[in-house]
């Protein structure tokens, strides 16, 4: 009964009852009523070309890649910054190390243009 | 047994009923606001009786039930059950993230001790990160789903947008957590009510009559953090200066466009969830949280001497309405900020969560560690 991520369960159990119940009122109520123009996707009263799901740029792709690389290393920072201060002047150097390695990581992708957007 | 858990229940439904609550309220003040700083009336049409209450029917009554009658729709080109998922996606974490947030310390009643907190997680702001970063598949999936030029856009640009913004955000919150050396947020509230001269090295003491006197807060402590943390959690919110994912004069409504009705009404409690959430937040970690400057278990114990005995009961709702008070005033000026400050463009903003924020927190982490190795 004290597990401390019950409280979590219960959490998620009402947002789900306020999410489900906001669904089945918004499909329950409404008209519904359907035509061609209707059905076509939005895109500003054109007839619409092609399909949606189109090629986008890499550089979407580049940041996704970015993005693993460094968070996953900010992850690695989050327990040592809660031992920090048992860890003293050994722990500073340790994370030193890994921090300009990751430093030069970053210089490293800025200079090699992967943070432009032009 | 069968009392915890209703406890438990009772705490999960009022901060659920809370985080919607201000949420609905923030609608309003969107509305009247923004009239306000336009030199508009705003929303005022609707009224029961006559009573429209400055527009509030308007907002809390009106919109919510025009939303909920409106139909439907879902694009036949689309994916049907992925358009369903995406604004559950969009909600629920935003109504969960509060959970470990720390509405008060705690309440006495009778025996039992009861902590003003849903959950007490020792991994508490890693949840929170967790959590916010479900945030982003209600936007993409959304944006999928749809099947449309603009949603699809709006998609791309909002996932790349709070994946560069949560690096930033992850990165800018160590300097706080080597400060108090913990992750559960309840603690690092309970932390921020010493004072700063409690905390002074002895090299620092001719500082102490100037600066003593300050409660220990994390925005004291970490001000470079909580300029970044704060930007970051605008950002994440994907409002103006940060909506690009929805710019209207480029995408219409950016992710949401083949949206209608409930399910719009849930993107967007959503994202006034997460306001709520991010003001939460700030607060809990550069605030000082429910903490009162002073203000102990049995009272005021000031600096300067003197105390103030108060019962207990009167010191837990002080608390919980200083929290309430920080977070209204956290939510008031991100709705200042949408209103004030014109849009970035796309390499803008990109350029400034990876070149400006990323390096700049970096920083904040490698001089906060010198400082505390210094200071022992």
């Amino acid at each position: 009964m004290n597990h401390p991520f019950l409280p979590l369960l219960v959490m998620f159990a009402v947002a789900s009852v306020i999410v489900v119940a906001l669904l089945t009122v918004a499909s329950l109520f409404g008209p519904k009523s359907t035509n061609a123009a209707k059905n076509d996707p939005f895109e500003s009263g054109n007839p619409p070309t092609g399909d949606a799901r189109i090629r986008f740029s890499v550089r979407f792709y580049l940041v996704a890649m970015l993005f693993l690389i460094f968070d996953l290393e900010v992850v690695f920072l989050y327990p040592w910054a809660i031992y920090f201060r048992h860890l003293g002047v050994f722990g500073l150097i340790q994370m030193g190390i890994f921090l300009v390695i990751l430093t030069v990581g970053y210089v490293y992708v800025w200079k090699k243009g992967a943070l432009e957007w032009d | 047994m069968i009392v915890d858990l209703a406890i438990i229940t009772l705490k999960a439904v009022l901060v659920v009923a809370m985080v919607l609550n201000l949420a609905g309220v923030l609608g309003w003040i969107e509305r009247k606001g923004s009239a306000l700083i336009q030199d508009r009336i705003g929303a005022n049409r609707a009224s029961i009786f006559g009573f429209a209450g400055l527009g509030l029917v308007n907002t809390l009554i009106a919109d919510p039930l025009k939303f909920l009658t409106k139909e439907d729709f879902i694009p036949p080109k689309g994916d049907r059950f992925l358009h369903t998922l995406a604004p559950c996606m969009a909600l629920f974490p935003a109504l969960v993230t509060f959970a470990v947030i720390p509405f008060g310390d705690v309440l006495n009643f009778g025996e039992r001790v009861i902590n003003l907190q849903v959950a007490s997680l020792n991994i508490g702001i890693l949840y929170v990160f967790a959590m916010g970063s479900l945030g982003v598949y209600g936007i993409v999936i959304g944006a999928w789903a749809s099947n449309n030029k603009f949603s699809m856009l709006g998609g791309v640009r909002g996932s790349a947008q709070m994946i560069s913004y949560e690096v930033a955000m992850g990165l800018s919150v160590i300097g706080i957590l080597m400060v108090y050396g913990t992750l559960e947020l309840q603690d690092i509230a309970r932390d921020q009510g010493t004072l700063i001269r409690d905390l002074m090295p002895s090299w620092l003491s001719f500082l102490t009559p100037i600066v003593g006197w300050l409660p220990a807060w994390g925005i004291f402590l970490q001000p470079v953090a909580f300029i970044l943390f704060f930007t970051a959690a605008v950002a994440e919110t994907k409002r103006i200066p940060f909506d690009l994912p929805e710019g209207e004069s480029e995408l219409v409504a950016g992710y949401h466009v083949e949206y209608s009705g409930g399910k719009f009404l849930m993107f967007f409690a959503g994202e006034f969830a997460e306001i709520v959430t991010a003001a939460g937040l700030v607060t809990t970690l550069f605030f000082g949280g429910w903490q009162v400057p002073y203000l102990m278990r049995d009272g005021f114990h000031f600096p300067w001497g003197g105390t103030l005995l108060l019962p207990h009961l009167l010191i837990v709702l002080m608390q919980v309405t200083a929290f309430t008070v920080k977070v209204v005033f956290f939510c008031w000026v991100q709705i200042l900020l949408r209103w004030s400050v014109p849009r970035f463009r796309y390499d803008q903003v990109m350029r400034l969560g990876w070149k400006m924020l990323l390096p700049l927190a970096l920083l904040n982490v490698a001089v906060t560690a010198i400082w505390i190795i210094a200071a022992q």
